[in-house]
């Protein structure tokens, strides 16, 4: 049976992510804590340096660290999508890529299984950091913790597709740490997660431009009309779009005639 | 070719390569290679290192794909029919591929379950492969806590249970001390015969070959020789493998 096969892998290798975050016990502390610090720290330094007038989806004046949860929601899910890509380079470097990429199943469905079960994993950690938050008083309406599922689903799956694109084309792990300043850090920064679009216009037309095409940007907005009840169309486009382009291109890359692998050299 | 004929064709030739060449940018390192492997036989696949080994090995796992040349497995060509291809292969790779911070049996229930394998077969089939390398009561203890020579049966156990016809091994023994090399040589040539698996296994250590055993020389990607060990030496009139060796690989260190 075709379909029970497909099932049971990904099944098993969601549950394999899963396991190996939940008994990396520091992963799971380090993960937490660096949305925590810019919630209770840089977010309540911050508050009176910053105004925000009243923008959809809020209805009424809000805190600043209301406004940036969405953001670091957003930021967990980069990171935990960074952080799989981590772990690829790392698996391919210890081989259990090579017998991922080797049982008899369609390539495609394979990375994308890979790609569910990080996304799984950072939604885990995403609840977890709102259970925390709604403890600190930001308490969203309750039906925006259900709404948020699909919408952090969606960002997931992007964030984490555009991880594996970089995993393709890294070769050893110490290029991490190119990606951290090349990647997170921007992207992080250039968004709508610290502050909202129209106080990146007031300083700097160019940043406006660059923070509105930045797909995490979009994915932060996803996440925040959704944490309101509210559907963002533009968002939700913006974001499908980038995860088909991202996916497309990480399937290109790990294509054994035609991606990055062979032009890497080397079989070991 | 009907399905009939291939399973068939799977009863003799678990491993045909035909022209296969590959090239990385400039430098070619497989040049025609050409050969055949029958089930029930356990073949030494001998080269010094950059001979072409691990090469050939990503090719017939299809982690790279070759330009020129054909793969087929049990019948399956392994660009046009993947999937069918990949079930009839278990691998070996030379670098561990277990997870550490898991146990024996949970790196092998992942298999499993990635072969489509689940439930009471996956743990009877888990079992079965442990029990055969007396690993069975170590199952649950992480793969960390395991000795080289242990890991490496583990691996051999996770590529045997999906029932492959084929068997690849890549180097399986290096770094291992004499006992644990000497039980899987003759595990792995004991399951050639007993379990009718084609068996290619790549060493440079010219020890691990039986008398029975067929031998490929690969040297700078090219078959310098291929037969059994008498043919392998009759055609280089040398009187032992390593003599046949040394003339092929013009003296390069083994």
């Amino acid at each position: 049976m075709k379909i029970l096969h497909y099932w049971r892998a990904i099944w098993g290798i969601i549950w394999r992510e899963c396991w190996r975050f939940v008994t990396q016990r520091e992963r799971f502390v380090s993960a937490l804590v660096r949305p925590l610090v810019w919630l209770f720290i840089f977010a309540a330094g911050f508050r009176s340096a910053l105004g925000l007038a009243i923008s959809p989806p809020y209805e009424t004046y809000i805190l600043y660290e209301a406004y940036i949860v969405p953001g670091l929601c957003s930021m967990i899910q980069l990171f935990n999508g960074m952080q799989s890509s981590l772990s690829m380079v790392y698996d391919r470097e210890m081989g259990s890529m090579r017998i991922l990429l080797t049982c008899p199943l369609p390539r495609w469905f394979l990375l994308l299984s890979k790609l569910l079960a990080g996304t799984a994993v950072s939604i885990l950690q995403v609840y977890v950091f709102l259970g925390i938050a709604w403890c600190y008083d930001i308490r969203p309406p309750v039906q925006g913790y259900g709404w948020i599922l699909p919408a952090l689903v969606l960002s997931g799956l992007m964030l984490g597709a555009l991880g594996l694109l970089l995993s393709s084309f890294i070769k050893q792990l110490e290029n991490f740490a190119g990606v951290m300043n090349f990647v997170i850090f921007p992207m992080f920064f250039m968004s709508t997660a610290l502050y909202p679009l129209w106080k990146i216009k007031e300083s700097s037309a160019l940043l406006h431009r660059l923070a509105q095409y930045n797909p995490f940007s979009q994915a932060v907005e996803l996440i925040r009309f959704a944490l309101y009840g509210q559907f963002n169309q533009h968002a939700f486009v913006y974001t499908l779009v980038a995860f088909i382009v991202f996916m497309t291109l990480a399937i290109f890359g790990y294509n054994p005639s035609k991606g990055m692998m062979i032009r890497k050299g080397g079989a070991g | 070719m009907s399905q009939a004929l291939r399973q068939t064709n799977c009863k003799e030739i678990a491993l045909s390569i035909e022209d296969l060449s590959f090239s990385y940018s400039d430098k070619k390192a497989l040049d025609q290679v050409s050969f055949d492997i029958q089930s029930g036989e356990c073949t030494v696949l001998l080269g010094p290192n950059g001979a072409g080994k691990s090469t050939l090995f990503a090719l017939i796992t299809r982690l790279y794909d070759a330009r020129s040349g054909r793969i087929e497995l049990c019948g399956f060509d392994i660009k046009q029919q993947t999937s069918k291809a990949l079930a009839r292969l278990g691998v070996v790779f030379q670098q561990s591929t277990l997870d550490m911070d898991l146990t024996v049996m949970q790196n092998l229930s992942y298999h499993a379950a990635l072969h489509g394998i689940g439930g009471k077969l996956a743990k009877q089939r888990i079992q079965e492969e442990l029990e055969r390398l007396n690993m069975y009561d170590r199952r649950q203890e992480k793969v960390r806590q395991l000795n080289g020579g242990h890991r490496r049966r583990v691996e051999i156990a996770r590529a045997l249970l999906h029932k492959p016809s084929l068997l690849l091994l890549d180097e399986p023994t290096v770094g291992l001390d004499v006992p644990s090399r000497q039980d899987i040589v003759e595990h792995v040539h004991r399951l050639a015969k007993d379990e009718n698996i084609a068996v290619l296994w790549a060493t440079h250590l010219i020890d691990e070959i039986y008398p029975d055993d067929r031998v490929i020389i690969l040297h700078k990607g090219q078959v310098k020789a291929t037969g059994t060990v008498d043919d392998v030496l009759q055609q280089t009139a040398t009187s032992s493998i390593k003599d046949a060796f040394y003339a092929l690989t013009q003296g390069v260190q083994a």
